[in-house]
């Protein structure tokens, strides 16, 4: 008997059941819908919806057929979070790569945009870069590194049998319903939440069941201390469900119909859904990434955490005042006044705890700052770090009513929201992938240390070119808006103000060409390091058994 | 001398740090807090929306333009929110009223302003302009970077579908009468032919809506025909000479 076909599997279980009953019930709505859709396009995207039930159900008579998944609690579920790692880079890939097309077409807009496909105008690819960067790329990061740190700090394997499993393939097929529902033009308009009722609905289901999978897994926890890392997590997963389950209630036009419309309207619509879109920033690109920071910072410079008491009030500051931030998204609107003032206060507020997070991760070299030069992994975490301070800076700059009359509706907030997403999601995500890569498939290192710097470098100037660049033309057009001449007219049109952005325009593209390089070199070095082409390596890491340690 | 520990750290330390669940419902607790405050009340504090005459549901024809505006994504560069700024006033006309979005399901204030704000857009341009500027919006504005959107008078509008839209957005509390919804597919009709025999009617259940034939084919109902039809509406309800903007109940 081989060690393979020597491990514990669960066979076909209750856990099974329920997920096949799942499937089989998305299947047969999908097939209704396609059939006698209400709506044309719900008549098309049924089908796109079925195939992804379809397939699931297939996986799983092959996977059962073979006696089910592993659960050999002896050692963790390290296949889950290898899926994870490679969805992360291929999503990485396509989310970028939509970023650098829209920004060509906003460059080059008669080039770029095809009488025939109205598919791949701005207006509907926007949303799928946006959700591929977010969603589907930070979604699996997230999902990925919290299956791999919750069972690492708990000494425990993944609870819940099929479940993971069903987390991380319901998650894929969000993403895919999502991104094909914008193509054909179904969205709800509402930003960072815009696939309609069906796509929430089944994102909900998938949503409890990984949290869950983590609660199950830290209620088996062999340590008595719950780790900060999952403290973060936790927040994310628990937060998220009540920020999507809130911001998507709506009225759908038929079971069977594509269309729906939100449950509130106008200022109320307004509020929930900026409640929604900034906690999507506090909550899905901050706590979730801070847990990143917690385990994947120490542990690659194999120093503890500065302080432990600064991770508390960290914590609870962060998560109480960032609910409170979204009404700065609302300056000077039909939004009254006191809800304005109220997230201005809080956005400034929001400062504190943000940079104490930023001490906590940078404070945490003290002792192993020469790792910096050496350690282009380590230089990449400490630098998204840094970028995390300075956007979190920014924000509550930016917040202020002053400021963002100016700001507002301009590329400054463009600016401001990729130097948080590309400077600190992005390379913490990074970070961790080049981290995790070799301690999964048991490798001495990653391939090529050279590929990391110039990953590294590439990526941070594209960075500096993006941000740079969308400064220049956000306060420009905010302050050509604005401009009287000395007869007291407007100075310009607001055409003569699109006129004089091309130029930042073609350098932002730049920037995320840049960027998106940068992250094909790194697709590279993972692919190698998978395919175990790692020689000896200078920069070898620390071997993590995948076989359970017994607590201390 | 050993300094007294803060009793909170040892708290935290045995309570949540040891209990999932305890963690869980603290989380779900000091999360809740900020978006009660600030979200409840304006849904029955009564001046979150003012009192302005004029502002009525969107007739069919519109609703399915809005509809298409929000396919296609316009949200993502247009806003429609002028704020009280005196530039803002100046380039597209009175700052907008919370009561001017109440039917909005969802709000299309936007966040963005890659072209011009929308939300007074309506009657500005003459429906031809806005024809040229679908077809080619490089046509009018030699140096707009907007795509085009030809297809839209070339495709079929699908009218059958509107009168379960009127459904689900009464269902909301939209005020969409009986007669409103029975007669959603014959109003949306009726908006594109100045001659038709329920004229009358359509007036009198769309008061001020603009009826005439859009996309200038009356052979075909197209998407542009319901595009221009919203958007010539949009920013046009209020009357702004019995707004009041410093009477008591509209100071917010």
């Amino acid at each position: 008997m081989t060690a393979l076909a020597g491990r514990p599997k669960t066979g076909l279980d209750a856990n099974a059941m329920i997920v096949g009953g799942i499937l089989l019930l998305g299947a047969l709505w999908s097939l209704f819908a396609a059939a006698s859709g209400a709506d044309a396009n719900m008549r098309i995207h049924a089908w796109v919806i079925g195939l992804g039930f379809v397939l699931g159900l297939f996986g799983m008579v092959g996977v059962y057929s073979s006696g089910g998944v592993e659960r050999d609690p002896a050692q963790y579920n390290e296949t889950i979070v290898k899926y994870g790692v490679v969805a992360s880079m291929f999503w990485a890939i396509a989310g970028l790569l939509v970023g650098v097309i829209i920004a060509c077409q906003l460059a080059w807009p008669a080039l770029l945009s095809w009488d025939a496909l109205p598919q791949l105008n701005f207006g509907r690819l926007r949303p799928v870069h946006t959700s591929a960067v977010i969603f589907a790329f930070g979604g699996n990061v997230l999902i990925a590194t919290s299956f791999y740190v919750v069972q690492r700090t708990t000494r425990a394997r993944l609870a819940g049998g099929v479940w993971p499993w069903f987390v991380f393939w319901g998650y894929q097929l969000f993403i895919v319903v999502a991104a094909t529902g914008y193509l054909l033009g179904i969205t709800q308009s509402k930003e960072y939440a815009e696939p309609e009722w069906y796509a929430d609905l089944w994102l909900t289901i998938v949503w409890v069941a990984y949290l869950l999978v983590f609660l199950g897994t830290l209620a088996k926890r062999k340590e008595p201390h719950i780790y900060v890392a999952n403290w973060f997590y936790l927040a994310f997963i628990v937060t998220i469900a009540l920020l999507h389950v809130v911001n998507n209630l709506a009225m759908p036009v038929s079971f069977l119909g594509s269309r729906s419309y939100a449950a509130f309207s106008g200022v109320q619509d307004a509020l929930t859904q900026w409640w929604y879109g900034h906690n999507a920033v506090g909550f899905f690109l901050t706590a979730g990434f801070l847990a990143i920071m917690y385990y994947f910072i120490p542990k690659r410079a194999e120093r503890p955490v500065y302080s432990y008491r600064l991770s508390i009030i960290h914590f609870w500051a962060l998560i109480f005042i960032y609910i409170w931030a979204g009404p700065h998204h609302l300056h000077y609107t039909a939004l009254p006044e006191w809800a304005q003032t109220l997230g201005m206060t809080f956005s400034i507020m929001l400062w504190m705890p943000s940079w104490g997070g930023m001490i906590n991760g940078l404070m945490t070299l003290s002792g192993a700052w020469d790792k910096l030069r050496t350690d282009p992994v380590i230089r990449m975490l400490v630098v998204s770090v840094a970028f995390y301070g300075m956007s979190t800076f920014e924000g509550p700059v930016m917040s202020v009513r002053a400021v963002n009359s100016l700001s507002h509706y301009t590329d400054w907030t463009i600016g401001h929201v990729h130097s948080g997403a590309l400077g600190w999601v992005g390379f913490i995500s990074f970070g961790a992938i080049y981290c995790l890569v070799p301690w999964l498939w048991k490798r001495k290192g990653m391939f090529s240390r050279a590929l990391i710097e110039w990953h590294f470098w590439i990526a941070t100037l594209g960075i500096l070119l993006y941000i740079t660049s969308m400064w220049v033309s956000g306060i420009m057009q905010g302050l050509m808006w604005r401009s009287y001449d000395s007869l007291g007219f407007l100075e310009y049109s607001f055409v003569q103000t699109v006129e004089a952005m091309h130029p930042s325009y073609i350098i932002r593209a730049l920037g995320g060409l840049m960027y998106l390089v940068g992250a094909l070199l790194m697709a590279w070095n993972v692919y190698k390091t998978i395919k175990g082409d790692v020689a000896d390596t200078e920069d070898a890491v620390n071997p993590q058994s995948a076989a359970i340690q017994p607590a201390e | 001398m050993a300094k007294k520990q803060n009793p909170i750290w040892g708290w935290h330390k045995k309570v949540l740090e040891q209990n999932s669940l305890v963690l869980t419902v603290g989380v779900l607790a000091v999360v809740s807090i900020g978006g009660l405050v600030e979200i409840a009340p304006l849904f029955y504090l009564d001046e979150t929306i003012e009192e302005v005459e004029g502002v009525r549901p969107y007739s069919p024809l519109a609703l399915m333009g809005r509809d298409i505006y929000i396919r296609e994504g316009c949200y993502n560069c247009h806003s429609q929110m002028v704020r009280p700024l005196r530039d803002e006033v100046e380039r597209y006309g009175h700052y907008s009223l919370a009561a001017e979005s109440m039917y909005d399901h969802p709000f299309q204030w936007g966040s963005k302003r890659t072209g011009p704000d929308l939300a007074r857009v309506g009657n500005k341009y003459s429906d031809e302009w806005h024809r040229d500027h679908m077809r080619d919006p490089r046509s009018v504005v030699p140096e707009s970077i907007m795509p085009p959107y030809a297809f839209l008078e070339t495709t079929r509008l699908e009218t059958e579908v509107v009168e379960g839209r009127l459904r689900a957005l009464r269902r909301l509390g939209v005020p969409y009468t009986d007669e409103m919804i029975e007669n959603a597919e014959a109003d949306l009709e009726a908006q594109l032919d100045p001659f038709s025999a329920s004229y009358d009617a359509f007036v009198a259940r769309y008061p001020g809506a603009p009826i005439r034939d859009f996309d200038g084919n009356p052979e075909m109902i197209s998407e542009l025909d319901a595009l221009i039809a919203y958007l010539q509406v949009l920013g046009t309800m209020v009357d702004f000479s019995t707004y009041e903007a410093d009477a008591d109940e509209n100071l917010r």
